[in-house]
């Protein structure tokens, strides 16, 4: 069973995470019932650090053994930080999605993209629904 | 969409099913890693129900084989196991079967999912054209059932409810016994590159042996694994893949099945091969492992002084050796290993070297 989704944080509908960190820095990665649904993870490809994204932009990738997926911007912004310790153990990723297991960091350039996120509770509902 | 008679389990267990083949599989149950893992450490369960099983049988019915297959059965005797690639008249590979001989006059030809229809067919059509009148072909994919057991551990876990000198049978030969008091033929071989068995029984009866050899097994640490374990292992052991490695514009000498092609007796696909082998032949498939970071997957592009040169058939990460490995057509002169290549990733050029196959090979224990 997935962790249950934090309060302090927003949600995508393609199951990231976005935690604001103030300074119009968010934190983001991906979501309990993500990495449930991925299994296994073995390699992340984490954006360039100074990278410009648009919400919603492919920016990173995450692989299982069977599967690739592309993991899409929560807001848009600069890329201003990159989880580098997941180059050497991406298992992190499996181990603590929440924390841990984070991918980058971007400096918001529209921080209103954030409020329109859904809440923990809002995501909850999402994957109950969501095709596994 | 096909179930196997063992589906309900699987959705019981919490596989997460997918399709192959035409069927609905398994993929994995807790984690492709951990199934693949246990696999090689103690044992594996595999449905593989969805492959596909033709008796042939009559008088002539080596006769209609020696047509049709690239291997040279004359010489197999009961009891045997045989790997042979079916190949069409421009020496492409149209499937790679089993075939066991079962008796003086019984063969069973064993095929991939996919193929299964194509290859009854292409049977079928040889008997015509050939004028093997006795030669008689049945179809008995949905009423055999089949379980593979897999692992360092198989054999104890086997033995436990198979009947006859199991520890006494070796590495491809297959032996008419009963598991659990059911009737089974049982052979010594497998997918995964370990020690193991692959188990076949009536349809029917299959979840019985399934059920007991759970219960049998988990002692020894015995546990299901699905078709994304089956497909790290056998890649891993070097073991092709139809549709990844092979198919009809491939011909075994550019994957290593030259050692299962006799060119000194007539079959179809025969004169081409022939042709290509005094040639000789422009590409052949190679195993590489990456270095640098990243995993390469079927259809990527294999780049040589920023040339496309080749294509990957099939990539994983290795959970054993704990590195991104492939196997990938190149032209022949880069498949020696060490060669140096490059695999195109998402755009960017990644670095990889071409190694000699297997990548893993078991610490040999029982069998052989």
């Amino acid at each position: 069973m997935a962790k249950p989704s934090p309060n302090d944080r927003k949600y995508t509908r393609e199951h990231e995470w976005a935690k604001d960190e103030g300074g119009e820095t968010i934190t983001m990665g991906i979501t309990d019932y993500a990495q449930e649904m991925l299994t296994d993870v073995v390699y992340v490809e984490l954006p360039k650090v100074g990278r410009k994204v648009r919400q919603a932009e492919p920016f990173a990738v995450v692989e299982s053994v069977k599967s690739v997926s592309d993991i899409f911007a929560p807001v848009s912004g600069e890329v201003v930080e990159v989880n580098q310790a997941l180059e050497a153990a991406p298992e992190i990723v499996n181990k603590d999605a929440f924390g841990e297991g984070w991918i980058a960091r971007i400096r918001m350039s529209h921080p209103a993209e954030l409020d329109g996120l859904m809440t923990a509770e809002q995501y909850e509902g999402h994957i109950k629904v969501a095709p596994r | 969409m096909k179930k196997t008679p063992l589906y309900e389990r699987h959705v019981a267990l919490g596989a997460a099913m997918t399709e192959f083949g035409g069927w609905t599989m398994p993929v994995q149950y807790t984690g492709v890693i951990d199934e693949h893992k246990n696999t090689r450490t103690r044992a594996g369960l595999f449905d593989v129900c969805h492959m596909g099983e033709i008796d042939v049988e009559g008088p002539q019915a080596l006769e209609l084989l020696q047509r049709v297959m690239s291997r040279n059965l004359s010489g197999q005797r009961v009891g045997e196991m045989k790997l042979s690639a079916i190949t069409n008249e421009r020496g492409g590979i149209i499937d790679d079967v089993t075939v066991y001989r079962r008796g003086r006059e019984h063969y069973m030809v064993v095929t991939n999912a996919a193929t299964q229809e194509g290859d009854m067919a292409w049977l079928l059509k040889a008997k015509e054209d050939f004028g093997i009148a006795g030669a008689v072909l049945t179809d008995r994919t949905d009423t055999v059932g089949k379980v593979d057991i897999q692992g360092p551990l198989a054999e104890k876990i086997l033995s436990e409810i198979a009947e006859g000198d199991l520890p006494g049978l070796r590495f491809y030969h297959a032996m008419e016994t009963r598991v659990g008091g059911m009737n089974a033929l049982v052979s010594r071989s497998g997918y995964t590159g370990e020690d193991g068995f692959e188990v076949y029984a009536q349809a029917g009866r299959i979840g019985e042996i399934w059920d007991l050899l759970m219960h049998i097994g988990e002692p020894y640490g015995l546990k299901p694994a699905g078709l994304g374990a089956r497909d790290t292992l056998r890649l891993e052991a070097g073991m092709m893949l139809f549709g990844h490695e092979m198919g009809e514009t491939v011909t075994p000498f550019e994957v290593p099945y030259g050692w299962i092609t006799d060119l000194d007796k007539e079959f179809i696909g025969r004169a081409a091969l022939k042709k290509q082998k005094e040639e000789g032949v422009r590409r052949k498939l190679i195993g590489f492992e990456l270095v640098d970071r990243g995993i390469a997957r079927q259809g990527y592009s294999v780049l040589a002084a920023g040339e496309k040169i080749g294509e990957v058939t099939s990539g994983t990460f290795s959970p054993t050796l704990g590195k991104a490995i492939g196997l990938a057509f190149v032209p022949v002169r880069f498949k020696d290993p060490g060669t140096e290549i490059g695999i195109e990733i998402r755009g960017r050029r990644v670095r990889a070297r071409v190694v000699a196959l297997p990548f893993y090979r078991r610490r040999k224990t029982g069998g052989q």
